[in-house]
């Protein structure tokens, strides 16, 4: 996984609420057995017209915010779906941080997973935020994932929440796979309890 | 299973009963004892085990089966989509390989993962049970813990048997009272979710309590924990009881003998404690929960059947009472209209909500002796191979073949269109799945997610109505 640390780039306002992880990556493009690729169908109903044209309305498909690497949403971000091929779709476009009131405990955990900062701020500076979005060409936000600020075009600077677990693995670039592996002793020690003997294993012999 | 002397909910006691250690910020790593594993959320995950060169650590936790990609159509033939029958080929690779217990498609058992979990007893009471699913949820109808996780944690899972977590708040939803004639499990959730919000669950895992929610069959309850992620809860669960056992009792893999008995006695220790503390309490009355449809793109957006569709001005906030007019336009609908009497195009029985035996009862008492609405499309998709079978054996086939609804093979289908089966733009579908998402059904597709009576009802009719009426009436 890519580190976060520290970002400067476009941020692009989509002022919606409930924005679904079926609008970010539509079920027909899930069909893929890879990571990759998936960027050039986020958001397709809305990017794309029926002949795949693009929709000149729709906010990505615009100057400046064709090059966002920054969203700006309003609440329950990412619902619906567990999808992991959202952030991933998000990522591969170059989206590397996303910012709303609120979001789907899923998506925003999946986030995390793919290098992308989800930053939950009350809906009164998501506000601010989507106003410096629309700014066009001075749409640009800094976001320090080390000191925890979102520094905005003014200069003003927006501090916010990161659980401190996953703050460290984005830092770092980690996969917690390894991590929890270090732990193989006690996961072995878990598993065979007496009070788990209830628990039956699976094989397709086992049916009867 | 440590003793606690102060009171602890449902889930409070089955999360401790799986923490295997906690670090030192709070979170657990938590033990998982089922992983169910699909063919749309599983390539990446085992490519990454392949590339690190990592185990899958517990293959007899572990079980797969195809679902959302398959078509539902004559199976004979070969997977016509290349992409399709690329996803399902790498799954049966990644199966042997990695030594997982498998319900291909060939199998009498094949169906739905949510469907085929607890049907054959892989799913249990107490359990934590992981998808790369989001209705995962549906498993905690047995009262077990289960929830949807993204590929990432599928690969987690693999790897470890377990997932980094903290612990969710607990929500608890009761329902008491007696529903009415017509009212079903689908319509009492729909009711929770129209009053919660799609997000009102965020953060927490729902207890479902309350006299109405113990009066409902494991079909039922499974509708209702099932679309607990509509409400934006992590995961849906409700007490194990006698409904759950009898359920449970002899299911292909579950425990057998004194195995059972013993496994019985812990199942009934699970209940939340008197007095437990919940961080968020709802309570609704049965009496006030009537058959219901949606009108917009969001779970939430949910009209009795004699309501009307709601108007922009309703809505302070701009952003919305924009996204209301953007749902309107979206389903062709204008303000204020009643919801009763809408045309529908097509009607879709199934999906992981509403696709198992009583669902398809229900649905079949109402079309019994009728015949679906001229220019109606209606399709039923049984949840499972099993499921298709025990509803031939009642002749519940025959009627819906009767009546002009298309009888299919098991998987999701329609509910999300990765298979053929899905809406042509601007086609309004009356359908029991549980998204209506802008597109999900298919591109331009109008979803209005009811329960499977009311779906027939609009069968027959050929327009959104209310199935009491059809009730009244005798054929």
């Amino acid at each position: 996984m890519e580190k976060f640390t520290e970002l400067t780039a476009i941020a692009a306002p989509m002022p919606n609420e409930n924005i679904d992880t079926d609008q970010i990556i539509p079920a027909r493009f899930l069909k893929t057995i890879q990571r990759t690729g998936l960027g050039k169908n986020a958001f397709a109903a809305q990017r794309y017209d029926d002949n795949g044209n693009e929709n000149p309305d729709f906010v990505l498909n615009k100057e400046p915010y064709r090059h966002a690497e920054i969203l700006i949403t309003y609440d329950n971000l990412g619902c619906g779906s567990s999808r992991e091929h959202a952030p991933w779709a998000l990522l591969d476009f170059g989206i590397r941080c996303v910012i709303a009131p609120s979001f789907a405990d899923i998506f925003f955990n999946n986030c995390f997973k793919n290098g992308i900062l989800p930053i939950r701020l009350p809906r009164e500076i998501c506000d601010e935020l989507m106003g410096d979005a629309r700014q066009g060409a001075n749409s640009r936000l800094t976001v320090d994932l080390e000191k925890q600020i979102i520094i905005r075009p003014d200069g003003n600077v927006v501090p916010f929440e990161v659980d401190p677990f996953r703050r460290h693995m984005l830092l770092e670039g980690l996969d917690d796979i390894g991590q929890t592996l270090a732990h193989d002793a006690e996961i072995s020690s878990f598993e065979h309890q007496a009070s788990r003997a209830w628990v039956p294993s699976i094989s397709m012999g086992t049916a009867k | 299973m440590p003793v606690s002397s102060s009171p602890r909910t449902l889930f409070d006691k089955i999360w401790a009963d799986h923490v295997v250690d906690r670090l030192e910020d709070g979170t657990c790593i938590l033990y998982i004892d089922r992983h169910l594993v699909h063919e749309v959320t599983s390539p990446q995950a085992f490519e990454g085990l392949r590339m690190a060169g990592r185990r899958l650590r517990r293959p007899d936790a572990t079980v797969a089966v195809v679902d959302h990609n398959v078509p539902t159509s004559d199976r004979s033939q070969p997977i016509e989509e290349p992409e399709s029958r690329l996803q399902i080929e790498t799954l049966e690779k990644n199966v042997a390989e990695f030594g997982v217990p498998y319900f291909p498609l060939r199998s009498a058992s094949q169906g739905i993962v949510h469907v085929v979990g607890p049907e054959q007893g892989i799913s249990l009471p107490g359990m934590t049970i992981v998808c790369g699913d989001s209705h995962t949820s549906t498993h905690g109808a047995l009262g077990a813990l289960a929830f949807g996780i993204g590929t990432s944690e599928v690969e987690h899972v693999m790897a470890t048997q377990t997932l980094l977590q903290k612990p969710a708040k607990n929500m608890r939803v009761s329902v008491e009272g007696k529903v009415g004639p017509g009212v079903t499990a689908k319509d009492i959730m729909l009711a929770i979710i129209g009053k919660i919000g799609t997000a009102g669950g965020t953060g927490h895992v729902i207890e479902f309590a309350g006299s109405a929610i113990r009066d409902l069959d494991m079909a039922g309850r499974m509708t209702l924990c099932n679309m607990s992620i509509e409400g934006g809860a992590k995961a849906g669960l409700i007490a194990p009881d006698e409904t759950t056992f009898a359920y449970v009792k002899g299911r292909p893999f579950a425990p057998k003998g004194e195995a059972f008995e013993q496994a019985c006695a812990y199942w009934r220790t699970l209940a939340s404690d008197e007095g437990a503390h919940f961080d968020t309490e709802v309570t609704l009355k049965a009496e006030d929960i009537v058959p219901s449809v949606t009108w917009g793109n969001s779970p939430q957006d949910v009209l009795p059947i004699d309501g009307v569709v709601p108007s922009p001005s309703d809505f302070k906030d701009p952003a919305q009472a924009a996204q209301v007019q953007r749902a309107l336009d979206y389903m062709g609908l204008t303000a204020g209209q009643k919801i009763a009497g809408t045309p529908v195009d097509v009607v879709f029985i199934g999906s992981c909500t509403n696709s198992r035996l009583e669902d398809l009862r229900a649905a079949a008492e109402v079309v019994r002796g009728r015949h679906v609405a001229k220019n109606v499309r209606a399709m039923i998709v049984p949840g499972s191979g099993l499921v298709k079978v025990a509803a031939e054996a009642e002749g519940l086939d025959k009627i819906f073949l009767d009546a002009g609804f298309e009888w299919r093979e098991a998987g999701c289908s329609m509910c999300l269109g990765m298979n053929p089966d899905r809406l042509t733009p601007g086609q309004r579908c009356a359908s029991t799945s549980n998204r209506n998402f802008e597109g999900r059904q298919g591109p331009g597709g109008r979803t209005h997610l009811c329960s499977p009576s009311m779906a027939a009802a609009a069968a027959v009719t050929g327009t959104l109505c209310d199935v009491r009426e059809l009730m009244k009436e005798t054929v």
